[in-house]
């Protein structure tokens, strides 16, 4: 588990990176948090700098959108998904468990 | 239709063999390109690729599956020489021809030229220039202060060369980003100890090095020109597909001659020639759609994005540039070499423009053509 932030720190809207063994951006979409490889699969952005779009995150640099339920993105240029990991809240402070990596 | 074939075969070529498929065309679809390679990524070809850390693999826009998924036949390594719009065939030096019912523009651009230089566009380009580079070479000069001449120049420092970039007009990318930001990009080059000449022009490049026209020698073992590039074109000469600075387009890239549409750099849409990755993806689906239906059903009118990667800062930009009347920054500051930035005309926003801000940038882009500029957070 890798501690990201608390609650506060990461309001609706909102993203953040944390390093582990690879960037991670942690997302707030209208409440619900979704924690994503940070690099696009693309090339070399970080989606934490992404437009968010209800749960989706659009790459900054080609406008790719990768679906942060499942990390797929919806079109070219990417066409591999980003891994997706759990997250959780606990006493206010937000943790991605970097153990379970999912890739759709 | 039964036959549609695409000339050129990089990013807007095979974009548009993908939209045909994507938008059910199932007739025979014939890919023509001069170079030998398939559809690669032309970008990487200034920065990682020529730097070493972009290898040829990671280049290619498509992989095998995707490019089989496509069923064309590719004809690699053969330029289309004509086209005859009256019996829809497309001569081919190979010495074949084929005749298609509907014909994408695809060719791109050719670098302008200066007699005793490099040029890069192409992977040949690349892997020429690169070997140049490395090869014990010490001293580069680069004719021309736009991106590629900038990333160039980036790219040689981090190989370690010495650097000097020669660019005609007082400030660099003036015409595109507008003097002050051109102003902070050739601060750019100095930040990292690239000597930066700027308002002299190129007299000739001989064995000792360039001579400017104010008479300097700058002695150089290798000269790279980035002088622009001009649309690929000579083809269809004779043919009656209307060309001028670009083939002529309405906005959804159908051209005058009935079935026959072009798209990316040599495509020019309602007078607007854009020479960017983004614009050359995307209106490739548009042209195709026009080009099924036979008619202009579809338009593009997304405003120009581009990016630069130079000396490890990102560059991005989109909108325009023309008659803005203030330059206001919302986030950073020049100093930093991080920033976002709006060009406002008339309090609206026309442009937008960061350096190592893409959340920012994002953020702006989205306020493209409004009034109301609401500080993003
Ligand atoms: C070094 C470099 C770096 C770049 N960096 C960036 C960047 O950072 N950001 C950005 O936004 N844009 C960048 N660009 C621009 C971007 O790559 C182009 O906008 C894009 O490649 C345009 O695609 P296209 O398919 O229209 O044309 P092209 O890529 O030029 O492809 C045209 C193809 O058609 C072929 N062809 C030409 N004539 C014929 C013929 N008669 N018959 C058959 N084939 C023919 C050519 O050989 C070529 O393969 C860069 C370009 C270069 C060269
Ligand atoms: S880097 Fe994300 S779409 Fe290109």
């Amino acid at each position: 588990m890798i501690r990201v932030c608390t609650v506060l720190d990461l309001p609706p809207g909102e993203a953040v990176r944390v390093v582990a063994h690879v960037p991670i951006a942690v997302f707030n979409a209208d409440g619900e948090l979704y924690a994503v490889d940070d690099t696009c699969t693309h090339q070399d952005a970080s989606l934490a700098d992404g437009w968010l779009e209800g749960c989706w995150v659009e790459c900054p640099l080609h406008a790719s959108s990768f679906d942060l339920r499942t990390g797929l993105p919806n079109g070219l240029p990417a066409k591999r998904p980003v891994r997706t990991y759990p997250v959780v809240v606990r006493d206010d402070v937000v943790y991605v468990d970097t153990a379970v990596q999912d890739v759709a | 239709m039964r036959t549609i074939a695409v000339i050129g075969a990089s990013l807007a070529g095979l974009r548009s063999a993908e939209a045909l498929r994507a938008q059910g065309f199932d007739g025979r679809l014939v890919v023509v390109g001069d170079e030998p390679h398939e559809p690669y990524d032309r970008p990487p070809l200034s920065k990682g690729f020529l730097l070493g850390t972009t290898d040829r693999e990671s280049l290619a826009l498509a992989d095998a599956d995707g490019l089989a998924a496509l069923d064309a036949e590719w004809r690699l390594g053969v330029r289309a020489e004509r086209l005859d719009t009256s019996t829809r065939e497309v001569h081919l030096s190979d010495g074949a021809t084929v005749v298609a019912d509907g014909v994408v523009i695809a060719t791109g651009g050719a670098p302008r030229t200066l007699p005793g230089t490099r040029a890069l566009r192409t992977l040949d380009d690349a892997v020429e220039l690169r070997a140049a580079l490395t090869g014990g070479a010490e001293r580069l000069v680069v004719v021309g202060a736009g991106f590629i001449g900038a990333e160039v120049a980036s790219t040689a420092r981090l190989l370690g060369l010495d650097v000097t970039v020669v660019e005609v007009l007082p400030i660099p990318l003036g015409r595109i980003l507008g003097p002050e930001i051109g102003a902070v990009c050739g601060e750019l080059h100095l930040d990292h100890g690239v000597r930066l000449r700027c308002g002299v022009g190129v007299e000739e490049v001989s064995t000792s090095g360039v001579v400017l026209t104010d008479g300097e020698v700058l002695p150089a073992d290798v000269v790279v020109a980035g002088v622009g590039a001009r649309p690929e074109t000579d083809w269809l000469a004779g043919s009656d597909v209307a060309v001028g600075n670009g083939v002529l387009c309405d906005q959804g890239g159908v051209t005058n001659v009935p079935g026959v549409v072009a798209v990316g750099d040599v495509a020019r849409w309602s007078g607007q020639r854009h020479e960017h990755w983004t614009s050359a993806a995307e209106q490739a689906a548009v042209a195709v759609r026009n080009l099924l239906a036979g008619a202009t059903v579809d338009t593009h009118d997304k405003p120009g994005y581009f990016w630069s990667d130079q000396y490890g800062v990102r560059i991005q930009f989109i909108g325009e540039t023309h008659l803005y009347d203030e330059i206001r920054y919302v986030d950073g500051s020049a100093q930093d070499r991080k920033f976002a930035a709006v060009y406002l005309r008339e309090d609206v926003v026309v442009g937008v423009v960061s350096m190592n801000d893409a959340r920012h940038f994002t953020r702006l882009r989205r306020q493209l053509g409004t009034a109301a500029l609401s500080t993003p957070n």
